[in-house]
């Protein structure tokens, strides 16, 4: 437990908070050193650790994919190049069963959010104060209150994270939608949809009703994605958090809800970038 | 739950990083991928071509094993036929010169018959003349008598 003159909701909280970098009405752009200081700041701050793991391991996906691209060979593949051919066609048999359109776009971005996603989800077997309590030490090093060094490891527990890459994956499906059937035809599948009549009249009255219906399927579709992957993680987190409150009995229980948490990792990534070639390929495709 | 500028962050670093992949990660990987692909599959073919080779090339090794056998079974045969020949013509060969050598032989014997018996048959008249003058003992017409011997002697 870090700092053993906390409460357990003091802890837990603690462990919940966003190292956050921002703009606060009063000390203008500072570290927040509290909750209420981080939510005073409102939309203009950064979880600064948030960022930090998300674009290092983001990095690293890349750096190791880059370092064997560079030297892929046609001959025998060995170590590496075994295991980024393996997820390279993995991904790429997943997108050919499911996206039949022709897009130099979607293979790799598939490869990008299941690797990036599985990687940031799996900061999460990462013992829950090793990085914290590393980060207090540096904290405190650096002249800062222990108590107020707030470091979260797993950026899919940070909503931020899971909504901008579902916002740009919404971005795409728009942008899909309107390449494969124009703006009219986008319009005319939000309005004309799901009910439809030969009469004009009827129809118009429909539209509003259609709208709406077709509206919340569009918009349910990044939320959806985003709070699937925060939720799932942001639990697991939270359980990982209350079972290394219970002291000494935390290993044996620590070991069963980390194993069984590899296959949440790995299936929360799968799904993600699943349903993200299944909402690309209806977007190309006409659906009705 | 605080949305904020982290939000932004993240989307842009995504971007990035799929742009990134994009670019300089999936088609060199993909590329390799794609040629290994094809280097297998020409191998496979290779391979198969070669199996198909060497079948007909055995089967034509057979084959003309089996033709060399043959035909050193006919030479065999022929050469066998060949030495039947020439033992029974040198056989033949053997058998007329030694019937020639008979011949010859006894054709000198005749003529050596038949000179003995000139020369005897000469011997003769003068012999029976000699021995009649000697029995006789007296003057004969030489030449009657001689006619006559010869006579005798012609009848020999």
């Amino acid at each position: 437990m870090a700092g053993n003159n906390m409460t357990s909701t003091e802890y837990i909280q603690h462990h919940l908070q966003n190292m956050t970098y921002g703009l606060h009405p009063e000390n203008g752009w500072s570290m927040a050193h509290s909750a209420a200081e981080a939510k005073a700041m409102g939309f203009w701050a950064i979880h600064v650790d948030t960022m930090l793991w998300s674009i290092g391991l983001g990095v690293l996906f890349l750096y190791l994919f880059r370092l064997v691209a560079k030297r892929a060979s046609t001959g025998v593949p060995t170590g590496l190049q075994n295991f980024v051919e393996m997820m390279v066609e993995f991904v790429d048999s997943s997108v050919r069963e499911t996206f039949h359109g022709k897009s130099r776009l979607i293979a790799p971005l598939s490869l990008t959010i299941f690797c990036w996603i599985f990687l940031m989800n799996i900061m999460d077997l990462v013992p829950v104060d090793f990085l914290p309590m590393l980060a207090q030490k540096i904290g405190a090093w650096f002249g800062a209150d222990p108590a107020h060094v707030y470091f979260k490891v797993v950026p899919t527990t940070d909503v931020n994270a899971t909504l901008g890459m579902s916002l740009s994956v919404f971005a795409l499906i728009i942008f899909y939608s309107i390449r494969a059937k124009g703006l009219s035809g986008f319009v005319a599948e939000l309005t004309l949809h799901p009910f439809s009549t030969s009469n004009i009249f009827a129809q118009i009255l429909l539209i509003p009703v259609n709208l709406l219906l077709e509206l919340v399927t569009l918009l349910a579709k990044p939320i959806s994605l985003a709070l699937r992957l925060f939720g799932n993680l942001y639990a697991g987190e939270l359980i990982f958090i209350l079972i290394a409150m219970v002291g000494l009995w935390q290993l044996p229980l620590h070991f069963p809800w980390a194993v069984f948490h590899i296959l949440i990792i790995t299936l929360q990534a799968f799904i993600f970038m699943m349903l993200t070639i299944v909402y690309l390929s209806m977007a190309t495709e006409e659906q009705h | 739950m605080n949305l904020n500028l982290t939000l932004i962050g993240q989307a842009i670093a995504f971007a990035v990083f799929v742009w990134f992949c994009m670019k300089y990660v999936w088609p060199p990987v993909m590329q390799a991928l794609q040629e290994r692909q094809k280097k297998i599959a020409d191998g496979l073919d290779a391979a198969s071509r070669a199996t198909r080779d060497l079948e007909l090339a055995q089967e034509k090794a057979e084959e003309t094993l089996r033709e060399s056998k043959e035909q050193a079974q006919q030479i065999l045969e022929q050469a066998n036929k060949r030495a039947n020949q020439i033992v029974e013509e040198a056989r033949d060969n053997a058998r007329a010169e030694g019937e020639r050598i008979i011949e010859s032989a006894r054709s000198e014997i005749d003529q050596e018959i038949n000179r003995a018996k000139e020369e005897l048959r000469a011997q003769v008249s003068l012999l029976a003349v000699a021995g009649a003058e000697r029995i006789l003992e007296s003057s004969i017409d030489e030449a009657k008598h001689r006619e006559l011997v010869d006579k005798l002697a012609a009848e020999l």
